[in-house]
């Protein structure tokens, strides 16, 4: 964390639960810290180019906009291509999450992973079919696991 | 929820300026006084139709570790296993899911020794395997659902 000091830190947990509802809201964070506004808007541009900083937003919950249906879709496909077809697949509009993760064979042959999220099973079947058609016959096999019950979700949120 | 909460839900997933007036620059951009920004916002957040606005922070960036693990738990281990998976705060979110491998898990710790150890610590109080998938590469990570 070599680009990280203290103040960041102390901004990270002053912030990462959320940003204040008022007019000022860098202020209000600065006051509770006792810094200066300057200080905080600063250092938190920063943490953004650095990445640190995903972005600053608002996370709608999936649920209470009728996105119902959500997939985690898994494949297998050849590693050598895996990073452009990777940024394909990241590109569409359905897809929340898009990453390469390890197999273990045999039991676990898939290596690129994407989140689909659809109002519907009919959605997220059509999702499946156009992500299946950008990978074509780099496609050696695919599934998609569907969350039966949360068994936990704390307030942990990195992304 | 009305057009105006739409707009604002689509528009705010893309960002939101660091600077002195944030939300006036942001109402001004969508039509909105600030004040009525800030309620609608307020709102939103009570009735959770968002789950949380602010600074989105990577925890890898961060020098933390994050992955996705699995485990095949025997059916008739399933709540015993999941008592157990769930008592470690690492553990952040936990889901059952319909396949062979039924049980995945996000682990997060402030370092990537503590990832490995809570790892190990799983696989002994289990008894069973743990799949660790962390990511090789992120191609993305967001949210652009059209409210």
């Amino acid at each position: 964390m070599s680009n990280l000091d203290e103040i960041d830190l102390k901004i990270m947990r002053a912030t990462q639960s959320g940003l204040p509802l008022t007019p000022l809201p860098y202020h209000a964070v600065a006051e509770q810290l006792e810094l200066s506004a300057d200080i905080v808007i600063e250092r938190m541009r920063r943490m953004q180019e650095l990445g640190v900083i995903r972005r600053i937003g608002a996370v709608p919950n999936h649920y209470q906009l009728g996105y119902r249906f959500n997939g985690m879709t898994v494949w297998n496909v050849p590693d050598e291509k895996i990073d452009a077809l990777g940024k394909k697949i990241g590109n569409l509009d359905f897809v929340s999450h898009c990453y390469h993760r390890p197999r273990h064979l045999p039991l676990w042959p898939y290596n690129l992973f994407a989140m689909v999220h659809g109002k519907s099973q009919k959605d997220v079947d059509q999702q499946i079919k156009q992500i299946a058609e950008i990978l074509g016959s780099d496609n050696r096999g695919s599934d998609v696991l569907y969350s039966t019950r949360i068994l936990k979700k704390t307030g942990f949120r990195s992304k | 929820m009305d057009e105006i909460d739409r707009r604002i839900i689509n528009a705010l997933q893309t960002g939101f300026p660091i600077s002195e007036r944030p939300y006036l620059e942001t109402a001004r951009a969508l039509g909105l006084s600030e004040q009525e920004l800030l309620d609608r916002l307020d709102r939103l957040l009570k009735d959770q139709t968002l789950s949380r606005f602010g600074p989105l922070y990577d925890a890898e960036a961060m020098g933390g570790a994050l992955t996705l693990a699995a485990i095949r738990v025997p059916d008739e281990r399933f709540e015993e296993v999941t008592n157990i998976v769930n008592a470690f705060p690492e553990v952040a979110h936990n889901y059952a899911r319909n396949h062979v491998l039924n049980m995945w898990f996000v682990l997060a710790t402030e370092t990537p020794a503590q990832l490995q150890q809570a790892l190990i610590s799983i696989e002994n109080q289990t008894g069973l395997t743990v799949y660790n998938m962390p990511k090789i590469t992120e191609y993305f990570v967001g949210l652009k659902l059209e409210a």
